[in-house]
Order: C-alpha cells, then structure tokens, then sequence
C-alpha cells in the first residue's frame, strides 16, 4: 500500500509525484475550510500547492466537492477519475456519487452521517443502504475504505461545524505529515477567529482517534 | 511573502499593487470576490455598481480623469457593459483601465458559456489571460501597464477554474496611488463622428502595434511561454486548458499564449515551423485555431475537442496520447446510482412561500437571474421563462402584447431587488409608458443573495457595510407611473395568493413587493426560541408541510414531520401551510 509516510512525502517533493485530496459533501458541512487548511499545509512542507473549489450553489444544499493537489509543481487544479490518493467524504450518500475519483490503491474516509436529499424526502429515489459495504464489494480490493462517525465526534466538542476538521484528523493519520504542520495550520486558518482554535484542535485530535 | 491566494483575491491583489484607485463592479459568479477582496484594501474606492454598464462607465471616468481603474463582471456582465466597452476603445485612457471578464465553461453558475474572447476582438482591445493565482496577480499589474503603453483598455479573462482556484502567490510592495494632472481632450474623450473617425485610425494602428509586439513578450515581459519539448507534438493553449495539457501531455511543445488578442503571429509561425504536428487546444469556441488557420497555418482543434462545457486532463489525454487511463479503485457501474441532490431554497428563504403561492395559482410566470430561479424546479415548479437580468418585466408585458391582453389575467413577472435595480426599472417604466396590464412581484429580500450576499442600492449598506442610502421601491415605482402598489410578507401564502389575485385582475401595471430578509443574513436570523415545534397528536400525516421541501423539516418513519431545531429558522411558513395546527412557534416538542 503506498500511503506516503514521512519519507515518501520527501519524495512527493522531488519527484514530481502529486498528493490528491478529494473533499466531499453538502454545502455547508465546511468543506471549503477544509481545502484552505490543506492549502496552508502543503505551503509549510514547502509544496506547490492548487485548491479548487466551487462557490455559487454551495450555500444552497447542493453537492459540493474541493479538490487538493500538491507536489513539486502542480499543474490543474482538478482531480480526475482514478487519481485522488484520498477521498474524504462529509456525507455517506456521496461516496457513492465520486467514488470514480479514487485511485486504485487510494483511502476512502466516510463519515456516517447522512443528509437526506431532496429526491429522498420526495419519496422518489431511496437513500442507498449499506453504503460502506457496498464500495467495498465494487472495489478491486486495494483500496482502503473507512467509515467514521465523525458527526458524533464533532458534535461533542460543541459544534457540528467541526465535522471538518474531524474528518481532517482522521486523514491525518494516514499521510503522517509531522503533526506541527497540522496545528500550526489550524491556528493559522483561523487566524482572525482564534477563539476557534482550541475547538478545532479538540475536533482534530477526536478525527485521530476515529481511525488509530 | 507568499500566501495562498484565490485567482479572485490575486486579481485584486495585483490591481492594489499596481496603485489601482477606483473598481467599480457588478457582482456575478465567478468574478465577485475580485470586487469584494479589493474593497480590504482602504485606500481604493470600491464599490457595487447597479450594473455592468454603470461599472464600467466609472471606471472610464476614473481612468480618462487620470487614475488607475478597473472594472469586474462576469462573462454575461460583458454584454449589459458592451456599449461602453466598445466606444472605450476608441478614446483610450489616462489612468490604466482594466475589464475583468470571468467566463463560466461548464456553467456552474450561468445561463450560458459564452466565450468573451469575441469580445476583445470586436472591441479591439488586448486580451490577457491567466492559468494560476500567481498569474492573476502578474497579469493584472501587467494589464494596467498595457493599458497606459498602449493607450487602450485591457481585457483581463478569468475563467471559473482559475477565479475559484487557490495557489501561491508571492506579494510584493505596492505602487503608490497617482492621479494624473487632467487634460481636457475633446479629440480624445468626446466621441462623435467626427473625432470618432480619427480614433478608429488610432485602434487599428494600436492592435497592430500590440500584435507585434505580442511577438516579443515571452522575453520582453513574461506573458506567454515556449515550452519546447518533443518536436512530434505541439500544443498551442491559454489558462486553465494549458493546466490540463501540461499534466496529460508532459513530453509535448506547448506554447502557452498570455496575451489571447490580439495573437502573436510571428511567435505561433515559429513555434508551428519547430513542430511536426500542430495541436490547438481551447475549450468552448475554436477562436485561436480559426484565426491560426486564417494565418495559414495547418492545425488541428476542434475535430478533436468539445466545442461544450470544461475540458479535462483525462480528455486532453484520451485524444493526444497513448497514456493508459488511469485505474479506479471502484467500478462505479457496480455501484447504486446516487440520488441527485439538487440545491433547493434554504430554510427560512422567502421565496419559498411565494412561489407556493404561484405554484398553487397555476398562473404563468416569466422569470429573473437569482437564487428565485430555483422556483422553477420542483417542488413548486413555478417559473415558465427565465433569460438574462431583468428580462422578467419585458417578457411579461410581451406575453401581453402578443395576446392582446388575453394572457394578462394569468401572468406575473419575478424579480428580485438586486437584479430589479440592475435592469428591471427601464422595463418597469417601458411597460407603464406602452400601457401594459402586467403584475411584477419584486422579491425584495434586502441583498444579492444569489452570488453570496452582496449590499445593493436598496439595502442601506456599501460594500465595506457603512451605511448608505437606501432607495425606496414603493416610490421608485410609483415615480415611474405604477398605480397600484401593494407591500406584503411572502410567508403568508394565503395573503400572498390574495393579493396577487387581486393585482392581476386589475388593468395597468401593478407591483407587489414581497419583502422579507433572506434567512442568511444577520435581519433574516429568526428567533431560535421560535423554531416549530410538532404536536404529533393533532398531526395527521398529510405531507403538507413535506411538501414546502425546507431543509429543516423531514418527514419521520411515521411520515410525521421533524424539525431540525439547528436548521429551523423560525418563519413559521410550515405552521402557515398546516391545516390542523399541529405546527406552532416555541421549540421542539
């Protein structure tokens, strides 16, 4: 399994190999955040680092999706089919709808939680059952697919707004990228409200836990 | 430093370096938080326009009157600015001048993906167009360069990928602010036929001082790139395409155009003669390959690639290269299909009850660009037309005309308050002044909601959020001739079918305002004391309130309702639509 560890980070700096990071969800579950956090992690290891996000239907409860690359030089912004070394997903319906995204010996991290969408509520389509279990069976068996209750985690550190930074912890585990560079980060990202910050890293710590 | 920066931050960051002194825009996805970021800065005055073509004028102002100026929009905006932009090019400026145009290839959030570069070719101005925030930045000072070198305004084009992407940008001192003396110039700053003629001889001797010059600038000021690599393949390219090129085609030759008009021939002349194959890659019209064959010029472009939405890595590389596709982890054909999950109006919106109201009353309604045009989806369905800003009224009043009066008994026109004062007042006025038997419903909502909360003239707020002046609709439309106006609060459906009842049975132009906050605003935030709560008791099941399709409220396994007390913002449309009264304001039961 090649997750890069502190070693392979070096190499993803020199050898032009790009980290993807897929953020999904629905709009409002702090996704953008997320990106931004990761954005200013990439800068401190020294990384070329693109963000992309879309804005407009975000705040409206609409599917919603950033992309992460880093690297030596990173090129497009976007992550295409089949690239993203990882895949964190805010709301179990969408690992389903950007599953594609992963690469064959990629992460898939799921929170549990599931926001019902509006052909749900309709009674029109069905919320799918079983999601977890049935990535698993579509996949060729290299990738690891993790599912986290990460709504319950943040709601405990007061907010469920810190379901992202939950879902960062959880990542965190996997990319061992030098725990410093994370809270530096967070402080960072939340510079002009550090009232934030300790909630934050409360929420970050709770998303490590999940997954070691 | 370096800071990671959106493309739209870098933008205003450039302009602000290069002692930018007055931006004056429309807001519009994805250029508005050029506009919004700018206004950090304090020593530029930036401001929401009631439109593109009055930001545009501003800043023609501001520029022929000495400053630096500039003005944003996005690529739809360029066309209510077209009048403007095209005389402008004809006087010049004094300041440097800087038009932001923000494509939307894919249409994330637009009515169409027009490509803006026929527009620098039809006004004859320069075109510049960066791939990354750290070109955003270097672009937009260069632009203001441009624009005073070679006395023209300067098109800048963004693009959705590049506007809404973050990179790292190194920020540097900025450029004090100078205004230059004025000097009255009515061969230059007054357009009439005949200094008009002589300027037009100025244009064409300008663009083809740029395009020679185009040639140049690799060297000369870093806009476009020469990347030579294998001599088999090369690819002529610009912004976020080149992005995609260079990641599914890393062995190509790819020049890399900075300046898109007007094109360097020379440059693209040596560059074709370096390489055996001759690729343009462009997403939407194929606007390089027409004008590179017209050159003479063998290449191939648009047999290969869509003349449709964005391009991608996997496409570039899929049509150029023997490179595998890359493995997926998960077949996604062996997966359920995942229910859509279209964007609905949040909870609490106002809209919401009125397009209920119109939903129930069946009556034909022609439309407007805002978050309002979600009433045309379901649950409410209710939107029969819907063009560009401000098209509501017109359309209306046309559906009265072509039926000499017969369809006016059924149609209403919606608009919201921002895009009302952007372009609906003229219609307002056309159709008082032609005798029309039209109802408008101005959805007032007290701000830009649709493009993320913008302050408009109606608002009481300037985009820094001091207080300003704040026009009055009711007298604003009673001044333009409308004789009945009417005011009400659109959760109240029942009211609101009432009233609009009443209004489109009246001969002449009526107008109903619906106003109320919209829910994500600091005055649209309801009482968290008052969030519904449910008396399972007395409800029956019947869906009703299901059916307004709020966010806050799911139906339970017993088909009873839920509330979300987190997303609940108590304004009580649910316990309006109940029959039963098994819906009331006070927390959850």
């Amino acid at each position: 399994m090649t997750t890069p560890n502190e070693i392979d980070l070096k190499e993803y700096l020199d050898n032009g190999k790009i980290l993807s990071v897929v953020l999904a969800g629905v709009g409002g579950q702090g996704t953008l955040i997320a990106g931004k956090l990761l954005g200013i992690v990439a800068m401190k290891l020294g990384m070329d680092v693109k963000v992309s996000e879309v804005h407009g239907m975000s705040q409206r409860g609409g599917s919603v999706i950033t992309y992460v690359r880093m690297g030596k030089e990173v090129f497009s912004p976007i992550i295409d089919p089949g690239t993203a070394d990882y895949c964190l997903v805010f709301e179990a319906l969408e690992s389903i709808r950007w599953a594609s995204l992963l690469k064959a010996e990629g992460t898939m991290i799921i929170s549990s939680q599931q926001i019902k969408p509006l052909p749900v509520l309709l009674g029109k389509e069905a919320y799918p059952t079983e999601i977890c279990g049935q990535l698993q069976k579509a996949s060729a068996g290299h990738a690891r697919i993790i599912e986290v209750d990460a709504i319950t985690a943040a709601l405990s550190t007061g907010s469920a707004k810190a379901v992202n930074m939950v879902m960062l912890g959880a990542l965190s585990v996997f990319t061992h990228i030098p725990l410093q560079i994370w809270e530096d980060s967070i402080e960072e990202a939340f510079s002009t409200k550090p009232k934030l910050v300790p909630m934050n890293r409360k929420a970050f710590q709770l998303g490590r836990d999940l997954v070691q | 430093m370096k800071q990671i920066l959106l493309g739209n931050e870098a933008v205003a960051r450039g302009a602000f370096e290069a002692g930018v002194k007055v931006i004056s825009s429309y807001p519009g996805t994805p250029s508005t938080e050029i506009t919004e970021s700018a206004a950090a800065f304090e020593r530029i005055h930036c401001e929401w326009a009631t439109n593109e073509k009055v930001g545009m004028e501003v800043a023609i102002g501001a520029s022929i009157r000495g400053a630096r100026a500039m003005s944003c929009m996005k690529h739809v905006g360029v066309n209510v600015a077209a009048d403007p932009l095209f005389t402008a090019s004809y006087i010049g400026v004094s300041g440097g001048l800087v038009v932001v145009a923000a494509d939307d290839p894919g249409m994330h959030s637009s009515q169409n993906e027009q490509d803006s570069r026929h527009y620098a070719r039809a006004a004859k101005v320069p075109m510049l167009e960066p791939s990354d925030s750290k070109e955003c930045k270097e672009f937009a000072i260069k632009a203001f360069e441009l624009s005073e070198k070679y006395d023209t305004p300067v098109m800048l084009r963004l693009h959705t990928r590049v506007s809404h992407s973050r990179s790292l940008v190194e920020l540097c001192e900025p450029r004090d602010i100078t205004v230059k003396p004025y000097e009255k110039n009515v061969g230059k700053y007054v357009m009439m036929p005949g200094m008009a003629i002589k300027r037009h001889v100025e244009v064409e001797k300008r663009m083809i001082a740029t395009a020679n010059d185009s040639s140049d600038f690799p060297t000369e000021i870093g806009l476009h790139k020469e990347i030579i690599g294998s001599p088999d393949l090369g690819i002529i390219t610009s912004g976020a395409a080149y992005n995609y090129v260079r990641e599914a085609l890393p062995e190509a030759s790819v020049l890399k155009l900075g300046m898109i008009w007007p094109l360097p021939e020379a440059l693209i002349r040596s560059f074709a003669a370096k390489v055996k194959r001759l690729v343009v890659v462009e997403e939407l019209d194929p606007f390089f390959e027409k004008e590179i064959a017209a050159m003479g010029i063998h290449c191939e472009g648009k047999s290969l690639f869509s003349l449709n939405g964005e391009y991608s890595t996997d496409m570039i590389r899929a049509a150029l290269s023997d490179d595998p596709t890359p493995e997926k982890a998960i077949d996604p054909s062996a997966l359920p299909a995942a229910p859509g999950r279209p964007p609905v109006m949040c909870a609490g919106c106002p809209h919401k009850g009125l397009f209920m109201a119109l939903s129930r009353m069946k009556v034909q309604v022609t439309g407007d660009i805002g978050c309002y045009t979600l009433g045309a989806l379901p649950p409410t369905s209710a939107m029969d037309a819907c063009v560009c800003m401000g098209a509501s009224i017109g359309m209306a009043h046309g559906f009265d005309k072509a039926t000499d009066g017969m369809d006016s008994g059924k149609t209403v026109a919606v608009i919201g308050d921002s895009t009302f004062l952007h372009s609906g007042i003229t219609n307002l006025l056309n159709a008082v002044y032609n005798r029309s038997n039209i109802t408008v419903i101005i959805l007032d909502n007290s701000i830009t909601g649709m493009t993320g909360h913008q302050q408009n003239a109606s608002t009481g707020f300037d985009i820094r959020l001091a207080p300003a002046p704040a026009v009055n609709l009711e007298k604003l439309c009673e001044s333009v001739g409308v004789t009945s106006i009417r005011t009400f609060d659109p959760v109240d459906t029942a009211l609101a079918q009432t009233v609009i009842k009443e209004e489109i049975n009246k001969t002449g132009v009526s107008v109903i305002i619906a106003r109320r906050p919209c829910a994500l605003i600091p005055s649209g935030k309801g009482n968290k004391n008052e969030v519904t709560r449910v008396n399972k008791d007395i409800c029956t099941a019947c869906g009703q309130c299901i059916r307004i399709m709020c966010p806050a409220l799911t139906a339970g396994d017993d088909k009873k309702p839920v509330i979300d007390p987190e997303t609940c913002n108590s304004c009580g449309l649910c316990i309006n639509v109940c029959k039963f009264g098994a819906l009331s304001k006070g927390g959850v039961s």
